[in-house]
């Protein structure tokens, strides 16, 4: 069965009972511990070899090496929610991909150069429309629930697709 | 307090990325690793190898100082910009998190916080989840990247915050007390399952290289390096080329996040730690269609949300792992 973290009262009795074996294998196994290996500044954070700054950002306590944090970030200029193009409110003049349940539904589309497609998403989680490897003309931002992306398709060939957010989620366009 | 002992023997060494069905997955979960030892007690879940020095190690994560001794906090799954039923305050149970690091009884030697840092990757939501963090109480807050943290530009905006002092595309490693730490990203590239490249494992191959065997390793990443459940993505592709590198050591810990549920296994010398989140409970694997966000009674989601401590003491074998409910 699947480990329940939580401790029930039947678990712990069952616990109980093996703890006797685990503690005794445990006790046999202890006498053959390892020595410390004794080093200088060990409670020290050092940087891995061929790194010359230690990695991350200050705590509260640090006053040293704060090259990791943020103070420097400038504000970036970042994706906004992809306004409902005029095609999304036209269903006549383009296919329509539904993201529902963590799938692309249709998964195999299969339109005719010029049209366009219009995803939306339908759960409450976000997804992205984002072409497979690199180059491909997908590239959506994070939809939340009921927002929509749509792409005009121009070539003909078969697109492939998916959700970088959970990207066991695939599918294609074909365009003829 | 009780000590539960899963005694099945494993010989699984497969982290294949083909599809796991349920009842794989149950003998999966099964096995467990002969060698986990969990005791369970008061919100905590204490596991460690049934090999190591199990006084000392208990000791050494909780709460009475020692010298010598090396603690540190991993949370994860913060999602900081979430909205939904499945907790509608993610940015109040991240503060709670933290003022719970902030409450242990003694001061981490550093927070490592694996992944799903923000929901969207918006640079408001770095930015409100790096304001929080500095909150923190320990000298060094560390993090690696979620797929939610990569959204639409294979990680720029998390880099250019977060990744100040590291290699590629943002992995690195350190040490302290002994221990030699690696935080390898496996978020970024546009495959089903995690992935590592070619790059990546060729840095850990050279990290690696000039390390004596009986160094204790730990292993971050967001995605599990371990099977867990490749149909929903719980899996890393080529993790395997790492796992290969790490099996000279005596004692290997991977940490992980993504899945938002506490989840232990063991293979060999390497034990994989799943750790649960600080915003909501993801379904276990297979319980559910898709891996959507779990709506539970408001009582049972502190329930479900916690951060976990991990205790070494310097000469000990294994690390101890606590996870700690939210209190």
């Amino acid at each position: 069965m699947h480990l329940n973290f939580r401790p029930s009262r039947r678990r712990t009795r069952v616990a109980a009972a093996l703890a006797v074996a685990a503690l005794g294998t445990l006790g046999l196994l202890s006498a053959c511990g390892q020595s410390p290996h004794p080093s200088s500044h060990a409670g020290d954070i050092t940087p891995g070899p061929g790194q010359s700054q230690t990695a991350g950002t200050a705590g509260d306590g640090e006053t040293g090496n704060k090259a990791g944090t943020a103070s420097s970030v400038p504000a970036m200029p970042h994706m906004s929610m992809p306004p409902s193009s005029p095609d999304a409110k036209a269903p006549a003049t383009g296919d329509a991909v539904a993201i529902k349940n963590f799938t692309f539904s249709p998964a195999k589309l299969k339109v005719t150069a010029g049209t366009t497609v219009t995803w939306t998403n339908q759960d409450t989680d976000p997804h992205t429309v984002t072409s497979a490897g690199s180059g491909g003309p997908l590239h959506s931002a994070a939809l939340t629930t009921h927002a929509t992306y749509s792409y005009t398709f121009t070539k003909p060939g078969t697109y492939a697709y998916l959700c970088t957010i959970h990207p066991f989620m695939t599918a294609t366009v074909e365009v003829t | 307090m009780a000590e539960y002992r899963n005694s099945d023997e494993t010989h699984e060494r497969s982290t294949s990325a083909q599809g796991m069905s349920r009842r794989q997955l149950m003998r999966h979960a099964g096995w467990f690793g002969g060698a986990v030892v969990l005791t369970v007690a008061s919100g905590e879940v204490i596991s460690h190898m049934a090999g190591s020095r199990s006084a000392t190690a208990g000791t050494a994560a909780g709460a009475a100082p020692a010298s010598g001794t090396l603690r540190f906090v991993q949370i994860s799954d913060s999602h900081i910009g979430f909205q939904g039923p499945a907790n509608t305050d993610v940015t109040g149970s991240f503060a709670e998190a933290i003022n719970q690091v902030n409450s242990l009884g003694f001061r981490p030697d550093f927070v490592m916080h694996s992944g799903d840092l923000t929901h969207l990757s918006t640079a408001g939501q770095f930015d409100q989840v790096r304001q929080m963090m500095t909150s923190l109480r320990t000298d060094r807050v560390f993090t690696v990247p979620g797929e939610h943290d990569s959204i639409g530009d294979a990680g720029r905006a998390y880099r250019r915050m977060f990744a100040g002092g590291t290699l590629g595309d943002g992995w690195y490693s350190f040490d302290t007390h002994g221990v030699h730490f690696i935080a390898l990203v496996n978020t970024l590239s546009l495959e089903k399952l995690g992935h590592l490249g070619n790059d990546q494992i060729e840095f850990v191959r050279r990290d690696l290289s000039g390390l004596s065997s009986d160094t204790p390793v730990v292993v971050f990443s967001h995605i599990p390096l371990f099977a867990m459940y490749p149909r929903w993505g719980w899996s890393t592709d080529d993790a395997l080329k790492v796992i290969a590198l790490l099996r000279r050591f005596a004692s290997v810990t991977c940490l992980n996040g993504h899945v938002h549920q506490l989840f232990t296994k063991a293979e060999g010398n390497i034990t994989f730690h799943s750790a649960t989140t600080t915003a909501y409970p993801l379904p276990e694997p297979g319980r559910a269609p898709a891996p959507t966000p779990q709506v539970v009674p408001a009582r049972q989601l502190k329930d479900a949300l916690g951060i976990r401590t991990v205790g070494y003491h310097q000469g000990d074998r294994e690390l101890a792992v606590i996870d700690r409910r939210l209190a």
